[in-house]
């Protein structure tokens, strides 16, 4: 009952992942992350009245500003009627008949989505590091690859929760109603009310689990990976006065992150098993 | 047990406080063309999809070629079993013969078969056509290409012959005979039950979410001794001459429509109706027998 059969896992991942290329999925949101990639490069420093590149820790810095709203759109539209549209439309019923199981499906399906999304990922952001790599040093081009694989797991992270979404939607529109609340709730909500409660208590109480509730929220996990590798705009953003250094290692957050791609998606396993 | 391919014993479901299923026991034995009638509602389809392990049980067991539905082997049962959904739903964006090579990969049969089976239900000239573009019929012959994948020994259809025109149907029926002399089970359901009732083994009646008769057609006829009729054409003064010879008989009805007298009559009568209607000679130009249909039986059943 338990056993994972991968060349199920592998077949239906095939199926998602050429879909999305056949639809063009793939390379509309590759182009759309290179030409903001590029646009920012070059004319992030517009407002202070020069245009061009500068520095890749300011275009990092602006970077993970536009991605943290818009790579967590893009996976939960991508994510967010796998399950519940395939069951509306009629085509699950069938697929379950066959020797595979429920486990293997959602574990294909969430593998040949996330394929479609990292290789828009990376080949959206790594065709204009490519462009912006002749006027780059090696290490920076190091934290640009660590700013990719951040946008990345925070895409990843927002895909699993997209998946658990679509399991427990009744129906497609349900599904795309919770898609949007859940975008609305990370990237909006949830710091405004941490914000909101540390100045209510002027900071008196929650000061000291601040850091830890961030943790809650993929979107400030991929935030504070970026920002603390960046000495640059670490001062800049005052994180480093307020986030404890233990927390802040890559390979912490990067953990947090995985836990946040393995948490729903293990909660979507349970409840499609039900 | 070992022997029957199916074995469902005090199967019921329950979706809250409504129980759909109520304590079914169903034995189909292979090779056996088994149908499963009922009107919408009845808990047909509830138990087909016991069957197929798409929802569990609330109690009861269910065996299919001798596993227990949802135990540990039912996934290598499930690659000998055949599905045909009534409303067959597939993927639009692919083509019919990429949709049978993804329903192959995953029943780990070789893709080679997949043309094979696309000629064999009348597909072979749409195999690189999206399925976007396929009729409702032509959807229906797909899912049942699909449903033919690896050589089940177990195939449950759905409705099997919804949008099909009557040549497509004539040559489901076709494929469903040779299925059957190559010693596949074959469980449907049909609303059409005249479509059926000649060319199922077996059939069972579903009410209210009980089998409430099972076994073939004329046995069911015979167990609900539901009036035949007896169709004569003849000469003028037909139906005064019909109505002396009969006098005496239980005979329950005799009509005329047009030419033709139309004599409905207890099956116990039949017999000593016949000898006493040979005895009209010449007069008597032709005489059929009508057994009642499956849906006198259906309704007789229901009421």
């Amino acid at each position: 009952m338990f056993s994972i059969d991968f060349r199920q896992i592998g077949i239906v991942a095939g199926k998602e992942f050429q879909d999305r290329i056949r639809n063009r999925w793939v390379l509309a949101v590759a182009l759309v992350f290179t030409v903001f990639a590029l646009v920012i490069a070059y004319f992030g420093s517009a407002q202070q009245g020069s245009v061009g590149f500068h520095s890749i820790d300011v275009t990092i810095a602006s970077l993970v500003s536009l991605v943290i709203y818009l790579i967590p759109l893009i996976a939960l539209i991508l994510g967010f009627d796998a399950i519940v549209g395939e069951r509306e439309r009629g085509s699950l019923e069938l697929l379950l008949t066959l020797p595979i199981t429920r486990r293997e499906v959602i574990l294909g399906k969430y593998a040949g989505l996330a394929g479609a999304l990292t290789f828009s990922t990376l080949a959206g952001f790594g065709a204009a590091g490519l462009i912006l790599s002749p006027q780059i040093r090696l290490d920076a081009l190091f934290h640009y690859a660590g700013f990719m694989l951040s946008a990345l797991l925070l895409g990843l992270t927002f895909l699993s929760l997209a998946l658990m979404l679509s399991v427990f939607a009744g129906d497609r529109t349900r599904a795309s109603g919770l898609a949007i609340a859940t975008w609305f709730f990370f990237v909006l909500v949830f710091d405004m009310i941490i914000l909101g409660a540390l100045v209510l208590t002027a900071g008196e109480y929650g000061g000291a689990i601040f850091p830890y509730l961030l943790l809650l929220n993929p979107a400030d996990v991929f935030r504070v990976l970026n920002i603390f590798s960046l000495d640059e705009v670490r001062t800049l953003y005052g994180l480093a006065t307020v986030f404890p250094e233990a927390l802040s290692h890559p390979a912490t957050l990067g953990g947090v992150m995985l836990a946040w791609i393995i948490g729903p998606l293990a909660v979507a396993i349970w409840r499609f098993e039900r | 047990m070992a022997s029957n391919i199916v074995d469902a014993r005090g199967v019921t479901k329950d979706f809250g406080p409504v129980q759909a299923v109520k304590g079914v026991d169903l034995s189909i034995v292979p090779g056996e063309l088994f149908g499963l009638i009922g009107h919408n509602g009845a808990g047909k389809s509830t138990l087909f999809k016991m069957m197929l392990g798409l929802i569990p049980a609330s109690s009861g067991q269910i065996h299919l070629d001798g596993e227990a539905v949802g135990g540990p082997r039912f996934r290598d049962v499930r690659r000998r079993i055949g599905y045909l959904p009534e409303n067959v739903v597939l993927y639009d964006n692919l083509t019919g013969l990429e949709t049978l090579h993804f329903f192959a990969d995953l029943k780990t049969v070789p893709r080679s078969s997949c043309t094979v089976l696309l000629d064999k239900v009348g597909l072979g000239h749409a195999r690189t056509r999206r399925v976007r573009e396929y009729s409702k019929g032509m959807r229906q012959r797909l899912g049942f290409a699909q449903a033919l994948l690896g050589q089940p020994r177990l195939l449950f259809l759905d409705e099997p012959t919804t949008g099909l025109d009557p040549e497509a149907i004539r040559d489901f029926y076709r494929i469903l005979r040779e299925l059957r002399d190559d010693g596949v089970t074959m469980v449907l359901t049909s609303h059409i039950l005249a479509e059926i009732q000649e060319r199922v083994d077996r059939l069972a009646i579903m009410e209210d979410g009980r089998i409430r008769a099972c076994g073939s057609v004329q046995a069911l006829r015979e167990a609900m001794n539901l009036p035949l009729t007896l169709e004569i054409a003849g000469g003028a003064g037909l139906r005064e001459q019909v109505t002396r010879v009969l006098a005496g008989l239980e005979v329950e009805r005799i009509d005329e429509t047009g030419s033709l007298i139309h004599i409905r009559l207890p099956r116990e009568a039949k017999m000593p109706a016949l000898t006493r209607l040979a005895t009209l000679g010449e007069t008597l130009r032709d005489l059929q027998v009508h057994e009642p249909s499956l849906e006198d039986v259906f309704f007789g059943y229901r009421n």
